[in-house]
Formats: structure tokens, C-alpha cells, sequence
């Protein structure tokens, strides 16, 4: 979206911060107030990372604000260390350590988890401070003396030792801070970490990492909250204990939800709204305590009535004024269901796009004309056995159907084969390599992966960002720190999300968000994802289910342009259409292997049709 | 300092801590399980029962008229709080459940704050319980004896709505799969309230008879809710037993280390909650799949 102006953010961010010394005053921000605003903005660049983009919502950030502070704030005064900047980065160092070990902890699980374990953690940072480390912190009393910045320069020196001073000093680092956070959230990983918040299970089938970019936030989050905690001490030439108590890390959470999460600017918005109130409420209305518990108010509000903050508010806001005024335009264009020329394209056998994997990936071991053999796979569920000793292989180019009444185990047999699941006893063969027990994501790096049965698509992002994060993982493998790289620069990206859009014929609708969608485009875009990682072996979990009998005939013809040249499994319930598209059928019936056969020899079987209508047809 | 007595009593402050640990995270732990929802709010409704208890106390001067004060006032707080605003919020993200949760802790504390100033307030325990009583070869506190069975009365309580009550069966049922249990035609929405005006009300007793103890301040709330936090990671969400396991183990921590250097108590709670985390991810007496 912004590669067309691509440095109009930081330019105008520039403008701003140059602006804000003289205008801001005017508005009744002091010059105090003005620098703390940067220093609770530059220290929300790193927790929007996390809580924005990745959706970990952290209330233990103090823990690493007052790390970073205390650091650095500890070798300028107690050891007289003579470079500020160069403290205040090993404190940002020392914050981003501590950060990697505790999020290898509160990592450990997701969600609500993750939020009481952070509380844990900041609350054991304050102990720690206050008591076993208070000869080194100051315990109460935090560090005075702390020294503020000067450089040098040969025929002069500046010392940035005012408040006005400080503010070029501070604003500097924030801008720093933030076209740094731009191109993080630019990059692959910025790409994936969307992805994670949206929807952690696909990102990690389509072959991501997940917890080793979660870990990734997680640190870059620390890093910033360090090195915010360093300015802290320099900007109030003291590190007061403070830093690291609870209501830090909970007036940065409000601050960031008041501004609008996900953003990188709501934080700095949030920090604006928080701190002129609280001045304001404070020395003009002379509420004295009780501006908490105005602002307090304000929050709850702003939480239950503005979903994204104030940022977001405003966008809405503008989205509404200009889609109304485009649907006046356009009425017809959006209308439109299906590319209709794509789909005859499909029949008359048009060219068939190649998605040719990356050379990366591991090349089959041995005979390599059996794709995929599976021995014995059983799964029991408490007493119930949903698999029985399955026997199963598929010949490379094959395109082999799976079907069965309900409850016989199809579903259950596909997880176990992606290792979404693992068997109780058996064992899987892909390639010729052993994948029991393997993880779902690095069967999706081997090339094996699934279309799923209800949607499981990255639905606040667009149809081409969806496509781009399957790619994304076959491309750089699945964990890869290129965080300041432009995610189109990735080699061969483009051009496989425009091939894979083509195939499912999304290319007119690529830069719609996935909630715009009609079910039948989004039931294709669910197949183009496990497509943009290039599988050797797709399986399709009831590709045609949910559709209606349009959709249907249009889908059985982009399955057959898929398969062409692919080896693919698929489960359907509509056994016209399955019939017409694969070579064998596989019948499973109470978790066992029932026969196999062509198509044909699978219509005529009694066994079949008694399993399927309880033999009154069986004649 | 340390010798045989010393310990002995510490770990029956940690038997104390533990219970009342207990009750307020069967509250959390059953409002979580049923209604989905973390309520970041719930050391407020321990802090709110202390002050609605302290109140009741200063107009009548009856210590059983504050308990039931505090508890019932809780209740009420929390089934209004379901009712006017959580319940706007259980089809939208978790995070924007803690967030509103969160800053109605704040509000709660403001406002107390507000109405009360920050200086705390104390309730005496009603006069049989005043003085030490001789057990064995140590002497202790009358009102920790009486507390503890207080506080085990009242988990008996919750035991029996949970486990023996229709309500706690629909309860149970709505922690395993509320849709289900919505879609057998019982209102689950009067459910929810009642379980959050339950879950509150745990919290809110535990707050008045601790009252005796520690004496109640506008954010006394706050490092029981980050204890609350530990006891429920270490027993595992939703799971009444749970709780109860993982507030003993966690009071025991407290109290003990607290006789060597009250400074790392938290550090060996954290490192308790790091070894169950590591060893059984879902807590003591959890499942996988509820988060």
C-alpha cells in the first residue's frame, strides 16, 4: 500500500516531531510533559509490536523498562561510565536478554496464560528491585545523578542538559526507534507475525515457526521498553524506582489501547491523551488523586464503545466516508462472483501454472515413485478408536479420492498424515522419510499440506497478504530474522503469489480484506494457501463443502487444473463430483480401510453401497 | 529466628494464606471456566468486600453483619458488572476482556479511593476470637485458628453448589462446552450472571474476613490478584480442585520463604509457577484446551 510514497510515514513523522517544540506549547503541554510523551511512545513502538501486530497482550512490560533503565542508569552513576548513549543501548541489550529468557517462559502458553504470567513476572521484577537487588538499584530511592548526554564535536560541545534540549535528544531516538518498528512491520516478519495474531494455527500448517517469532516480539518488545527506560532516567536525571511497579506496564496497556493498538503511532496518541489529562485534571481542575479515576472512566468507555482506540476511530471513520462514495461509483464492479473466462481458461486446459518449489527443500529419499505410505495408523480417543490399523499409499501424480460415511475417520486420518495430530500406533512415510511424530510445520516445509474442511484463513489481512504468508514460508524456510527486509523483496515472492491468485482465480480481488469475501472466494483462497507453499502432496478436506451447485461445478474445475501434474488426496461427501476428479478411492468405513478402487469398480461394490445405505439397495 | 515454633506457626500462616488463596481462586478460576472471561478486575472484589464489610462493621459493630455485608454487596457489584458490561463483551477478543476488566479494576480502586482516602482501615476480630490460643508447644492467634475454618467452611460451600447443586451441574457442564449446554435450552446468560456474582462474592468474602488480619487499604487488591494469577497457573485454569491445591502450595511458599527473606517470596512463587509451567504446561489438576 505505501510502496508507491514509500518514506511518506517517516517524512511526515518528522515534519511532526520538528513541529511539535512550537506548537505544542500553545496547547498547554509543558515542555516536561512533551518529553515524556516520547519516552512512553518510543516505549510503545516495542509493545505494539507484540500486542498489535503479534497479539500478545503483555502486562509485564515494567519488568524490562525498568531493567533497560536501571542498567544503564547503574553504569552512568555508580560507575561513572562515560558514554551515555552507549549505556543507555547496553541497558536496551541487557532488557532484550532478560526479555528472551522470560518469554521462553511466559511463551509457554497463549492467551489468557500469557497475560497472568506476564502480571507474575512484572510483580517478581518489582520484588526483586525493591528488596534482594536494592543495593544496587537503591531499592526506594531508585539512582540519582543520573548524567544527561553531550558530544564533542571537535570545535564545539552540546549538552542536551535543558528540557528543550533534551527534546531534539529524545526525538532524535524516537525517530529512530520508529523507522526501525516501520520497517520491522514492513518486513517478512512484521508480515508473519499479522499472520500469527490472525490466526496462529494456519500460520504454524502453512510452515511458520511460530513460537520463534513470537519469541522474536517478544524481545524486540523488551529491547524498546529498555531502551525507553534508559531515556527515563537520563530525561528525569534520576531512575526512579517506579519504573518498575504494575501501573507502569498498565498505563502503557491503556495508553496503547486509548491510541489504537496496532498502529505503532497509538501509543504516542495514547501518551499524548494520558499525560495532558492528567496534567490537566490535575493543576487546572485541581482534582488532585481523583484524575485516576476520571481517567479510569475514560478508558472503560473508550474500551467498550472505540474497538481500536482513537486511531482506529478515525480511520473508520474515513474508510466509511470513502467506500460510501465508491459504492456510488462502482455499483456493478464488486458484484461480480467468478472470473468466468478464468474458469473456461481451466477446462479447455489452459497453460498450467507451475509452482515450483524452492531449492531448499529437501529432495525424496530412495524410490521416489511412492509419494506417501502410511502402515498400521491407528488413533484411539479414550475408548474410542477413530483409526484402526490403516494401511495407505499414494504413487507421486496420483490423484486419489478418501470417502466414507460420517464418523469413519477421514478427518482424523488426514490430521495424523499433515501431523496435526500424532498416531497411537503406526507410522508415516513422505518421500521416503519417516514424519511420524513430526511437527505440522515441518511437514509443510517437506511439501505436504492441507486444505482445510471449515476455513482457516488470516481473515483481518487481504487476499494477497493471505497468499504471501503461505509463500512467505516455503520461500525463507520456517524461521528466518530478515526483520529490516521489505517483505516484496523476497525473491520469487511476487511473482508466486500472483501464479498462486491466478489459480484460484482471486487476482481481481487480491487487495480485499478476507472479511469482504463471498464463502465461495474465501473456500479458494483456503485452497490457495496450502497451494503458495508449493506441496508436493495437497490434501483437500472437503474442498466442495458448504457450496452451492455453481460454485461446486466451478470448484471441480479448478481442482482439475490444480491436479494437474500434482499429487493430491481429497475428501468429499459429493461423490459425482469426486468421482470426476480423482484416478482411485480409498473407502473408509468405522476407522478401517474398506476397499479400494477406480471409480468404477467403487460404484458397483455392495460393501460400498451397504456401508453407505445400509444394504437396501444391495441387490 | 529460625527455630522449631517459628516454623511451625509460619506454615500455619501458610495454611491460612493458602485457604484464603483458595477461595478467591475457585472465584476466578470458575468465572474464567464458565464464562471464558478473565477477570482482571477480581482483586478489586476482594478489596470492595473488605470495604463494604468495614462500613457494615462501623455502623452496627457486628463482625457477622460485615461479613455478610461484604459478600452480598460483592455479589451484587459483580452481578451488575456481568450484566451492564462483560456481557457486551464475550463475542469480542480476549484482550479486549482484560483490557475493559482491567480498567474497571481501576475505576473500583479510584473510586474507593475516592470515597475512603488511601489511609487503611482496620476491623477487629469480634471478641471470643481476640488473644492467642495454646496449641502444642506454641501459642497462636485465635483469629488465624478461626479463620482457617472459616475460610474451609466456605470452600466446603462452593464445593456443594459446584458438586451438588443443579446450578453448579449446569456450571460444570458450561466449563466442559457452553454452546451445548445453550443449545439444551437452558439460559445461559442467567447463568453467567449468577456465576460471576459467585465468583465475585468468593472474592469479596475472602476480603472482609481477612480484614482482622490485614488491614484493608484501596489497593490491597492488587498483589492478591498477581498471587491469584500464580495459584490458578499452577492448579490450572477452570478446575475447582485446582485452585484449591495450587492456593495451599502457593501460601506455603509465601509464608516459608517469607521467614528466611520476605523479598523472594515472589521469586520462589515465580519459580514454582515456572516448574509447572515446564512440567505439566496446563497446571497441576488442568486439561489441555481450555484457554
Amino acid at each position: 500500500m505505501t510502496r508507491q510514497r514509500p518514506l511518506l510515514i517517516e517524512a511526515l513523522t518528522a515534519a511532526g516531531l520538528i513541529a511539535a517544540p512550537f506548537v505544542l506549547p500553545y496547547l498547554g503541554f509543558t515542555p516536561t510533559t512533551v518529553n515524556r510523551i516520547l519516552v512512553w511512545g518510543l516505549f510503545g513502538l516495542g509493545f505494539d509490536i507484540l500486542f498489535g501486530f503479534t497479539g500478545l497482550l503483555s502486562f509485564g512490560q515494567s519488568a524490562f523498562y525498568g531493567t533497560g533503565g536501571m542498567v544503564a542508569a547503574y553504569l552512568l552513576t555508580v560507575l561513572n561510565f562515560p558514554h551515555v548513549v552507549t549505556a543507555v543501548f547496553i541497558g536496551a541489550a541487557a532488557a532484550a536478554v532478560v526479555g528472551y529468557l522470560i518469554g521462553l517462559i511466559a511463551l509457554r502458553r497463549t492467551g489468557i496464560y500469557f497475560a497472568m504470567i506476564t502480571v507474575a513476572i512484572a510483580e517478581v521484577f518489582h520484588f526483586v528491585e525493591f528488596n534482594p537487588l536494592s543495593d544496587y538499584t537503591g531499592g526506594e530511592n531508585g539512582l540519582p545523578g543520573v548524567p544527561t548526554p553531550g558530544f564533542h564535536l571537535g570545535f564545539a560541545t552540546v549538552n542536551f542538559d535543558s528540557d528543550s534540549r533534551l527534546y531534539v535528544f529524545l526525538a532524535f531516538w524516537y525517530f529512530v526507534g520508529l523507522v526501525i518498528a516501520l520497517r520491522i512491520v514492513r518486513s517478512p516478519v512484521g508480515a508473519i507475525l499479522r499472520a500469527i495474531r490472525d490466526n496462529p494455527l494456519r500460520a504454524a500448517a502453512v510452515g511458520h515457526n511460530i513460537h520463534g517469532y513470537k519469541l522474536t516480539a517478544f524481545v524486540v518488545a523488551a529491547a524498546y521498553a529498555g531502551f525507553a527506560g534508559g531515556l527515563l532516567g537520563i530525561m528525569q536525571g534520576f531512575m526512579p524506582p517506579d519504573a518498575f511497579v504494575f501501573d507502569t506496564s498498565g498505563q502503557l496497556v491503556m495508553q496503547t489501547a486509548i491510541g489504537g493498538a496496532g498502529t505503532l503511532f497509538g501509543p504516542l496518541v495514547g501518551a499524548t491523551v494520558w499525560l495532558y489529562l492528567s496534567d490537566f485534571l490535575q493543576t487546572t481542575l485541581h482534582l488532585g488523586a481523583t484524575w485516576k479515576l476520571v481517567l479510569g472512566v475514560v478508558f472503560v468507555l473508550l474500551v467498550c464503545f472505540l474497538r481500536h482506540g482513537l486511531i482506529g476511530g478515525l480511520a473508520d471513520l474515513a474508510r466509511l466516508l470513502t467506500r460510501t462514495a465508491k459504492r456510488y461509483e462502482a455499483p456493478e464492479s464488486d458484484a461480480r462472483p467468478v472470473s468466468a473466462s478464468a474458469v473456461a481458461a481451466a477446462a479447455t486446459g489452459a497453460p498450467v501454472v507451475e509452482l515450483t518449489p524452492s531449492p531448499r527443500r529437501p529432495k525424496p529419499v530412495g524410490d521416489s515413485s511412492t509419494i506417501l505410505r502410511a502402515e498400521g495408523l491407528t488413533k484411539r480417543f479414550g475408548g474410542l478408536v477413530a483409526n484402526d490399523g490403516v494401511n495407505f499409499s499414494v504413487r507421486r501424480g496420483e490423484r486419489r479420492g478418501i470417502i466414507g460415511p460420517n464418523g469413519a475417520g477421514k478427518t482424523t486420518f488426514f490430521k495424523m498424515l499433515t501431523c496435526e495430530m500424532h498416531p497411537s500406533e503406526g507410522r508415516i512415510e513422505f518421500e521416503g522419510r519417516d514424519i511420524t511424530g513430526m511437527s505440522v510445520t515441518e511437514v509443510c516445509q517437506l511439501g505436504l499440506t492441507k486444505s482445510y474442511q471449515v476455513n482457516q484463513l488470516f481473515t483481518r489481512l487481504t487476499v494477497r497478504e493471505n497468499a504471501t504468508i503461505a509463500a512467505l514460508a516455503e520461500k525463507r524456510g520456517p524461521f528466518h530474522l530478515d526483520l529490516l527486509r521489505h517483505v516484496e523483496s523476497v525473491e520469487g515472492l511476487t511473482q508466486r503469489v500472483e501464479d498462486t491468485l491466478n489459480v484460484v482465480h482471486l487476482s481481481e480481488r487480491a487487495d480485499l480484506p478476507v472479511s469482504d469475501l463471498a464463502y465461495g472466494e474465501k473456500r479458494r483462497l483456503e485452497i490457495g494457501l496450502a497451494l503458495a507453499t508449493a506441496p508436493s502432496l495437497l490434501l483437500l478436506d472437503e474442498p466442495l463443502a458448504g457450496m452451492s451447485p455453481l460454485e461446486r461445478v466451478e470448484m471441480v474445475q479448478l481442482l482439475k487444473s490444480i491436479g494437474r501434474g500434482r499429487t493430491m488426496i481429497i475428501i468429499d461427501h459429493d461423490m459425482d463430483s469426486l468421482f470426476e476428479l480423482v484416478e482411485r478411492v480409498t473407502v473408509l468405513q468405522e476407522g478401517r480401510v474398506l476397499v479400494e478402487g477406480t471409480p468404477a469398480e467403487i460404484k458397483g461394490n455392495a460393501a460400498v453401497q451397504e456401508a453407505y445405505l445400509g444394504g437396501v439397495h444391495a441387490a | 529466628m529460625i527455630n522449631w515454633p517459628n516454623f511451625v506457626s509460619q506454615c500455619f500462616n501458610g495454611l491460612v494464606l493458602g485457604a484464603l488463596l483458595a477461595l478467591i481462586s475457585s472465584g476466578l478460576t470458575i468465572i474464567y471456566g464458565t464464562l471464558g472471561v478473565l477477570n482482571l478486575a477480581h482483586g478489586a472484589m476482594f478489596m470492595l468486600g473488605g470495604y463494604a464489610g468495614w462500613v457494615a462493621y462501623t455502623h452496627t459493630g457486628s463482625f457477622i453483619v460485615a461479613i455478610v455485608a461484604g459478600a452480598l454487596f460483592v455479589m451484587l457489584v459483580g452481578v451488575v458488572m456481568e450484566r451492564a458490561v462483560i456481557r457486551h463483551f464475550y463475542t469480542r477478543p480476549h484482550e479486549d476482556q482484560l483490557l475493559v476488566t482491567f480498567g474497571l479494576g481501576i475505576v473500583f480502586v479510584e473510586a474507593v479511593r475516592f470515597f475512603f482516602g488511601s489511609l487503611s482501615k482496620a476491623v477487629p476480630p469480634p471478641p471470643p476470637l481476640l488473644g492467642i490460643t495454646p496449641i502444642g508447644f506454641m501459642f497462636y492467634p485465635t483469629y488465624r485458628l478461626a479463620l482457617l475454618g472459616i475460610v474451609a467452611v466456605a470452600l466446603l460451600a462452593l464445593y456443594f453448589v459446584l458438586y451438588r447443586t443443579r446450578l453448579g451441574m449446569i456450571v460444570r457442564a458450561g466449563i466442559e462446552d457452553s454452546v451445548m449446554v445453550d443449545s439444551l435450552g437452558i439460559d445461559v446468560y442467567k447463568v453467567f450472571m449468577l456465576v460471576f456474582g459467585i465468583g465475585a462474592m468468593a472474592a469479596g468474602f475472602a476480603g472482609i474476613v481477612n480484614a482482622p488480619v490485614v488491614s484493608i487499604a484501596p489497593d490491597v487488591g492488587e498483589s492478591i490478584l498477581v498471587q491469584t494469577f500464580v495459584v490458578v497457573v499452577i492448579g490450572g485454569v477452570g478446575s475447582f480442585p485446582g485452585a484449591v491445591l495450587g492456593g495451599l502450595i502457593a501460601g506455603e511458599i509465601i509464608s516459608i520463604t517469607s521467614m528466611f527473606n520476605p523479598g523472594y517470596a515472589y521469586v520462589m512463587l515465580f519459580v514454582a509457577m515456572t516448574l509447572v509451567l515446564v512440567v505439566r504446561p496446563y497446571g497441576l489438576l488442568g486439561t489441555a484446551g481450555r484457554e
